[in-house]
């Protein structure tokens, strides 16, 4: 769990790369500056990705867990 | 970010030559990953490649000189004999099969990962060679494409970090 409360939630569960990328990225754009996604994947290969793209688009990857199988995102938007 | 400095965005370009459903998959998720990761990306379209701009698209897969094709089947792994492909109606069959599978799995549709392509402003240049050697007509293709020749793509691979041909 993260105790930081999201701006915007997003469930990608049941969908497949690069879906759950491709749809952070256009919920990243309607945000402000500062605010915090909350992003639920089923995708085994989500943990990597997030962590790439966000080192790749310099958006803050605040924290990830797991909530039985699902994966689990936090992530703030920065430019 | 939309507001990112595209004089510093990394760059990136990919040949498509494929118009296959198993091969408009790679070209199609790496340029739309690469564009969600902030990359400035140029299709060009070529050959077979340029069936993945017509739009309409209804792509198959052949198992006819596909080795190394496994579908799943039942828990096990079913290889896919080239003889299959002479059956009639082979090449639907799998194309079908292939594509319950993708929608089963959560795998975007080619049409879906296109439309992406399309909203984060890749740049899709149709090769206009091959469409006369085709005579294929642009008004059957999607709006948003370009078309140019083996200069336009050398102008942008010049200038890009990544080329790659598929």
């Amino acid at each position: 769990m993260s105790d930081i409360t999201p701006d915007v939630v997003l469930d990608t569960k049941g969908l497949n790369c690069p879906l759950p990328i491709l749809k952070a990225k256009k919920a990243l754009k309607g945000m402000e500056n500062g605010q915090n996604l909350e992003l639920a994947s089923t995708d085994p290969g989500a943990v990597k990705d997030f962590e790439a793209f966000c080192k790749a688009t310099g958006n803050k990857l605040v924290s990830h867990w797991m909530d039985g199988d699902v994966f689990m995102f936090m992530i703030e938007r920065v430019v | 970010m939309a507001d990112v400095d595209i004089g510093n965005a990394k760059k990136m370009t990919i040949i498509c030559t494929k118009g296959t459903l198993d091969w408009a998959y790679p070209p199609f998720i790496l340029a739309t990953t690469a564009a969600a990761m902030d990359v400035e990306v140029t299709m060009f379209f070529t050959f077979y490649g340029l069936g993945l701009l017509d739009k309409k698209l209804n792509l198959g897969v052949t198992t006819l000189g596909n080795a190394s094709m496994r579908m799943p089947m039942g828990g096990m792994q079913m290889a896919m004999p080239n003889m299959i492909s002479m059956i009639p109606g082979a090449t639907a069959g799998t194309s079908i099969m292939m594509k319950n599978l993708i929608k089963k799995k959560g795998v975007a549709s080619i049409e879906e990962l296109r439309e992406a392509a399309v909203l984060s402003d890749i740049r899709m240049i149709a090769c206009q060679m091959t469409i006369d050697l085709f005579e294929k007509k642009t008004e059957n293709m999607i709006d948003e494409i370009e078309l140019g020749g083996a200069a336009t793509w050398m102008e942008s691979a010049l200038a890009s970090d990544i080329n790659l041909y598929m």
